[in-house]
C-alpha cells in the first residue's frame, strides 16, 4: 500500500504516546503558538490559512480562511470561536479520536484560530455522550493553562484566549452551526434562518466562527510548515490536505485512516481497510456520512475529494465511508437511515418534520411487503418537497438515502412490492386496495 | 437544594458564560447526576437561579434525549441501532440483552438495575456493535463480552471492558 505522510494522526501513532502536554511538546507541539502569536499579524494568519486551501472538515467543506474573513473588521466587542465537536453524523468517528488521543493538537488549533479572528473566548461544543472526551479535553485545558498556552496574556504576548468545554445533550441537529449556537445559549437546538450568518450574528448575537475539530487540528501544521506545503498535499487546488476517513460496515479492518484527499475509494477500502470482510463483493457504499447519497461499485475509482465525489452524485461530507456487502437490502438500509433522520428532525420546519415521518412509514410498509407501486412515486414526490424547503441542510440530507437507493436499486423496491402483490393473491383479505 | 449541595460546581459553571442561560444544560447535568433524572423541583430551582420561567427550562430539557424526566435503572444500557452498527449486528445484540435481562428497549428490570434503550448513532461506527452504559462506551461487543460486562456491573458497578481513549485501528507497535 502506498505510504502517505500522516499529519493529524502522526503523534498518536507513536508507541506510548499519551496525548499529555509533555508528550505533545516533545513532538514539537505548541511551536505554532510560539511562532505565531504576537509575531505574525492576525490578518496574515487568516491569509495563510486561505492560501493553504483548508476547507471545513465537518461536512460542508467551506474554505476556512474565507469563513474567518467574513467577520466584521472594525467591530468592537467580544467575538467567539466555537469548536464543533458534536460529531453525530452516522458513519463518522474521527473527531472523537482526535480529541481523546491528541487533545492538545486541537487546543493549539483553537488558540491559533482565536488569535486570527480576535476571539478571547472559545467553547468546545462536544456531543453529550462523549463523557470521556470531555474529561480528557478539560484535563488538557488545565495543563495548557498552567503552562501558559491558554488563558490571559499567553506566553507574554498580550493575547488572551480562554477555552471551555460545553457538553451537548444528545441532538444530532446541534452539529448544524446555528443550532449549535442556540444550544450553547441554553435553548432548544433549532437552526436559525440565515442570513444573518454567525460571522456577524453568532453566539449571543456577536461575531462568531464555528469550526470543526479536524479543521482546527490542521492549523498548527499549516502555521509550522506553511501554506504552500499544505496546498500541495492531496488533490489541489480545491481539495488540499489530508482527510481522516472513517471506514465502517462490512470491511475487514474498519477504523480511521488518514490519507491525502484524492485517493480512490478502492484504495481506501481495499488497501487501508483490508477489503471486504468475507467473500461477498461490495454492493454499495456511502462516501461521506449518512447525509451523502449511496454510490455503487461503478464508483470505486472515484477520487475522494470534494469535487470528484460531487461529480459522482454524492458528497465528501464528514468523511464517513460506510461499506455494504452483497446481500444487504438497500430498502432496509435506506429505512435504517431514514429512521435516524426521523428521530433527529428538530421539528422546526414542517416539510422535514412531517415528511420524515411519512417517509419512514412508507418505507416500513414496503419492507413489510405491504407496499404498492404508487408508493415509489409518493416517496420521490415527498423527497422533492422536503429538499431545499427547510431552514437548514437537514432536509437535503434526509432524502439522500431514499433518492439514491431508488436511483441505483429501484428493482429491490419493485421486487418487494411484487412480493406484496403475490402475498395478496393468496391472502386477499389482508389489505383493502384502491 | 442543589445549589447548596453543589455550590462550588454551580459557581464554576456560571462563571464560564457571559449570559446566564448558557449554564442551563450544564446545570441540568448536575441535577441529573444527583437524582438519576431531572426532577420538577430541580427544573424549578434552576429556572429561578438563571432568571428563566419553568417552561423555558422544560422546553430545553424535553428537546434533548440525554435528559431523563423519570428515573431509569442504575445502569442505563443504550445500544446504537443506526445503520452502521446494524450492518455489524446491533439487532442481534439487542436480542442477547432481551434474552439475558428479560427487557425490551424502553423497559427496566424489576430490580431497578438495568434499563435498555435502542438509540441512534453514538459515533463509534468502526467498532460496532456498541453500547453506552451510563457514561462509558463498550465497543466491538460479542456475546461473551456482554456476559462479562453485565456480571462485572452487577458485582462491582463498573467494568474494565469499557473503552479508553479511542483509537481504531490501534497502531501496530502499540504498547497498549
Amino acid at each position: 500500500m502506498p505510504q502517505h505522510e500522516l499529519i493529524l494522526l502522526k503523534n498518536m501513532m507513536q508507541p506510548g504516546y499519551t496525548g499529555s502536554l509533555h508528550d505533545y511538546e516533545k513532538a514539537g507541539g505548541y511551536q505554532a503558538v510560539r511562532t505565531t502569536l504576537g509575531r505574525i499579524a492576525p490578518a496574515e494568519v487568516t491569509a495563510v490559512v486561505r492560501k493553504s486551501g483548508l476547507r471545513g472538515r465537518g461536512g460542508a467543506g467551506f474554505p476556512t480562511g474565507v469563513k474567518w474573513g467574513f467577520l466584521p473588521k472594525d467591530y468592537q466587542g467580544p467575538r467567539y470561536l466555537c469548536c464543533n465537536a458534536d460529531e453525530s453524523e452516522p458513519g463518522t468517528f474521527k473527531d472523537r479520536q482526535l480529541m481523546e488521543r491528541d487533545p492538545h493538537q486541537v487546543l493549539e488549533g483553537i488558540v491559533l484560530a482565536c488569535y486570527a479572528i480576535g476571539a478571547e473566548s472559545a467553547y468546545i461544543y462536544i456531543r453529550g455522550e462523549m463523557v470521556l472526551g470531555s474529561k480528557i479535553l478539560e484535563h488538557a485545558i488545565n495543563e495548557a493553562r498552567a503552562a501558559g498556552y491558554i488563558g490571559k496574556n499567553i506566553l507574554g504576548t498580550g493575547v488572551h484566549v480562554d477555552v471551555w468545554v460545553h457538553r451537548g445533550a444528545g441532538a444530532y441537529i446541534c452539529g448544524e452551526e446555528t443550532a449549535l449556537l442556540e444550544s450553547l445559549e441554553g435553548k432548544r437546538g433549532l437552526p436559525r434562518i440565515k442570513p444573518p450568518f454567525p460571522a456577524t450574528h453568532g453566539l449571543y448575537n456577536k461575531p462568531t466562527v464555528v469550526n470543526n475539530v479536524e479543521t482546527l487540528a490542521n492549523l498548527p501544521h499549516i502555521m509550522n510548515r506553511g501554506a504552500d506545503w499544505f496546498a500541495a498535499i492531496g488533490s489541489p487546488p480545491k481539495s488540499t490536505g489530508t482527510r481522516v476517513f472513517c471506514v465502517s460496515g462490512h470491511v475487514k479492518r474498519p477504523g480511521n485512516y488518514e490519507v491525502p484527499m484524492g485517493v480512490t475509494v478502492r484504495e481506501l477500502v481495499f488497501e487501508h481497510a483490508g477489503g471486504m470482510r468475507s467473500d461477498k463483493p461490495l454492493k454499495a457504499f456511502i462516501p461521506g456520512g449518512a447525509s451523502a447519497p449511496f454510490l455503487t461499485p461503478a464508483h470505486l475509482d472515484v477520487k475522494l475529494d470534494f469535487e470528484h465525489v460531487a461529480t459522482a452524485g454524492s458528497m465528501l461530507g464528514s468523511g464517513g465511508v460506510t461499506v455494504m456487502e452483497e446481500g444487504t437490502s438497500m430498502v432496509w438500509a435506506a429505512l435504517r437511515l431514514m429512521e435516524f433522520f426521523y428521530h433527529e428532525s428538530c421539528g422546526k420546519c414542517s416539510p422535514c418534520r412531517e415528511g420524515s415521518s411519512w417517509l419512514v412509514q412508507t418505507l416500513r410498509r414496503i419492507l413489510a411487503k405491504r407496499g404498492r407501486m404508487q408508493d415509489l412515486e409518493t416517496l420521490l414526490d415527498l423527497c422533492k418537497n422536503i429538499a431545499g424547503r427547510t431552514v437548514c441542510a437537514f432536509g437535503d440530507a434526509e432524502v439522500a438515502p431514499i433518492q439514491s437507493t431508488l436511483k441505483h436499486w429501484r428493482q429491490e423496491y419493485v421486487d418487494l412490492i411484487h412480493e406484496a402483490d403475490a402475498a395478496n393473491l393468496i391472502r386477499p383479505e389482508t389489505v383493502v386496495r384502491h | 437544594m442543589l445549589r447548596d449541595k453543589y455550590q462550588k460546581e454551580f459557581d464554576d459553571i456560571l462563571s464560564r458564560y457571559p449570559v446566564k442561560r448558557s449554564a442551563l444544560i450544564p446545570l441540568l447535568y448536575v441535577a441529573q447526576r444527583d437524582q438519576g433524572y431531572v426532577s420538577e423541583a430541580a427544573m424549578q430551582e434552576i429556572a429561578k437561579l438563571l432568571g428563566l420561567t419553568p417552561p423555558q427550562v422544560y422546553e430545553t430539557v424535553t428537546f434533548y434525549t440525554m435528559f431523563n424526566l423519570k428515573p431509569v435503572g442504575k445502569f442505563h444500557i443504550q445500544v446504537c441501532k443506526s445503520l452502521m452498527c446494524a450492518l455489524v449486528g446491533s439487532d442481534t445484540m439487542i436480542g442477547w440483552i432481551k434474552t439475558k435481562l428479560g427487557i425490551a428497549p424502553g423497559e427496566s428490570t424489576t430490580d431497578g438495575l438495568f434499563t435498555l434503550s435502542a438509540v441512534e448513532c453514538l459515533a463509534a461506527c468502526g467498532t460496532g456493535p456498541m453500547m453506552q452504559i451510563n457514561e462509558d462506551y463498550y465497543e466491538r461487543v460479542t456475546e461473551d463480552k456482554l456476559d462479562r460486562i453485565l456480571s462485572d456491573l452487577r458485582l462491582t458497578g463498573t467494568s474494565a471492558l469499557k473503552s479508553g481513549p479511542f483509537m481504531w485501528p490501534e497502531p501496530v507497535n502499540s504498547e497498549r
